[in-house]
């Protein structure tokens, strides 16, 4: 079975994010990137499947040179291996737009399934496995929690709001999106990162891929958000803090 | 090009508020762009959604039915929804922010070459559209320059539904042409995973615990202030996603929805996802060594500092109190 995850480097996710200058997008020069979580399920499911039946696991990323360090974690995981689709202007292109890169890259592959975190931990937007379906044509299910190979295609678990579940059937080829929680996730083993090394990362350009950029919804703005509440900070030592909290617990909230 | 069309989810008597807030944004989108408003919903037109409104009714609502949408499927609710957006050609398509839309919705957006803008908390002149970034912890504006439907999902809770009144809409039928073959998918009829024995929905007191707590060796910190609060300990999604409490004490969308007198967020920074399961608490106390914490923005009360000094001070002074 061959399998393509679609994987995003995004900010880690306690990362002090700053508004840039032009109030456009965050100061992106001193930040941490990190694999999106949920995309680290996506790609856990995609190596247990392998494990279980067989065949190759594909990473690929869209974004800057940067992205690389997120592929060969990915490779050092256990991936066989990555395409990088090169693209410097990620943020002037919307989910649509990022989604005809992954197909087009996608596409000559012809996988058998396609994997994808549910959202990423940056824009949160949940949609570009879900285009990819739609771009190449294929059924697909998203917040899947575990997938089950059967003759003719998979059955998988899905999440469903407040608790529920439901189980699904589509054929193959198809598109799931991963929830993050249906596996345990895997850390890189000192052979994996020295193996990665040598795996293949094939580079291919938008251009390459001939996927214009026009955007149908702008990002006009970044700001800070506005507070819903007025918080009553508590400040001091951790002793005092926890004193002055008490104080309130019994004479305002009322529940000591 | 013509009207606001929202497009509302059928979920059961009395579980409707969502597509009620989906109205309530419509009507502002009328309000900013002077369009009139529509809705449609799959069902006949003894759907119960169709019952209620609230404010203004919008002038028609179209009940979308076909044996083929009895039970969801992707492929069906985008074929459906697809003929009907032809037929009406509206402007602006509305949808609450629901797992079902999660899945239906971007696709329905790029057969028409748009994008979905998910998850609006808040509308504003132009009209542009304002989403978070970051887990909550930016606000993003966008704006749909373009030609063609605009799409947006709406967050829950973010656009309040006025009282709830009986519905005097024109209900139109609509029947959409889906062929057996188009449906791809087999959905199957939903389960729970197991009796939930943690009713974490009628508890007084809870202290809740996020990824901050770092490790499963450090929960018993907060189940030590748990029990000397008399609290129910609860947490957020990657600490059941990590197994180091039962998913049953989860809270949040995927998880139990609370709303006690006191909800105490330890280490949690306050993701979407987490905040819509416990807004609805009278009173919210979060400890985060993070001051730009999304968290802050609900808490009423607020320490800035290392749980793993907080935490034990805290649970030191609530035992002294109750002596």
């Amino acid at each position: 079975m061959k399998i393509i995850v679609a994987i995003k480097q995004v900010p880690e996710c306690d990362a002090q994010v700053r508004i840039d200058p032009a109030g456009k997008w965050i100061e992106e020069s001193d930040l941490q990137y990190a694999l999106n979580e949920p995309d680290a399920y996506a790609l856990e499911e995609a190596l247990q499947l392998r494990e279980k039946h067989g065949g190759e696991v594909i990473v690929l990323s869209a974004g800057p040179e940067r992205v690389g360090s997120t592929l060969r974690e990915a490779l050092a995981k256990g991936a066989d291996r990555a395409i990088h689709v090169v693209c410097n202007d990620l943020g002037a292109r919307d989910a649509l737009g990022i989604a005809r890169l992954l197909a087009a890259a996608i596409k000559p592959e012809n996988p058998d399934l396609i994997l994808a975190g549910l959202q990423s931990e940056d824009l949160g937007l949940g949609q570009t496995g879900v285009i990819i379906a739609e771009l190449l044509d294929l059924p697909h299910a998203t917040l899947i929690l575990h997938v089950e190979k059967t003759g003719t295609g998979f059955t998988v678990k899905r999440e469903l709001e407040e608790g529920w579940f439901q189980t699904i059937e589509l054929p193959t080829p198809a598109v799931l999106t991963i929830q993050s929680g249906g596996n345990k996730l895997r850390y890189a083993t000192l052979m994996g990162i020295k193996r990665a090394k040598t795996k293949e990362v094939r580079s291919v350009t938008a251009t390459e891929l001939a996927v214009d950029a026009e955007p149908v919804v702008l990002l006009e703005q970044v700001t800070l958000p506005q507070k819903q509440k007025s918080t009553q900070m508590l400040p001091g030592t951790a002793k005092e803090a926890a004193a002055a909290l008490v104080e309130k617990l019994k004479f305002e909230v009322h529940v000591l | 090009m013509s009207g606001v069309l929202v497009i509302q989810e059928e979920r059961g008597f009395g579980r409707n508020r969502i597509s009620l807030e989906a109205l309530a944004a419509g009507r502002i989108l009328c309000g900013l762009t002077g369009l009139s408003l529509e809705s449609a919903v799959v069902g006949d037109s003894k759907t119960p959604v169709l019952a209620e409104t609230s404010g203004q009714p919008p002038a028609t609502a179209y009940a979308v039915a076909h044996p083929l949408l009895a039970n969801y499927t992707s492929d069906g609710y985008v074929l459906a929804f697809e003929q009907l957006i032809q037929k009406l050609q509206p402007s602006y398509i509305v949808f609450p922010h629901t797992y079902q839309v999660r899945d239906f919705v971007p696709r329905l957006a790029a057969r028409f070459g748009q994008v979905l803008i998910a998850d609006v908390t808040a509308l504003e002149a132009g009209p542009s559209f304002v989403r978070q970034l970051f887990q909550g912890k930016m606000n993003a504006k966008y704006s749909h320059p373009g030609n063609g439907p605009c799409f947006v999902s709406v967050q829950a809770g973010a656009f309040p539904a006025d009282p709830v009144t009986a519905g005097t809409a024109n209900i139109v039928p609509f029947v959409p042409e889906i062929a057996d073959a188009s449906i791809r998918t087999r959905p199957g009829q939903p389960f729970r995973a197991s009796a939930q024995t943690v009713d974490l929905a009628s508890a007084q007191l809870i202290v809740s615990v996020g990824r901050g707590i770092r490790d499963a060796e450090n929960i018993p910190l907060v189940q030590e202030l748990a029990a000397a609060l008399g609290a129910e300990l609860a947490a957020s999604r990657p600490i059941c996603d990590n197994g180091w409490l039962p998913m049953e004490r989860q809270v949040g969308s995927s998880g139990q929805t609370v709303s006690p007198k006191l909800y105490l967020a330890v280490g949690i920074s306050g993701a979407i996802q987490h905040l819509v399961g416990m807004k609805g608490s009278q009173c919210v106390v979060a400890i985060n060594k993070d001051p730009a914490a999304p968290i802050f923005e609900v808490a009423d009360y607020g320490i800035v500092g290392d749980l793993f000094e907080v935490v034990p001070a805290l649970t030191q002074a609530v035992k002294a109190a109750r002596q």
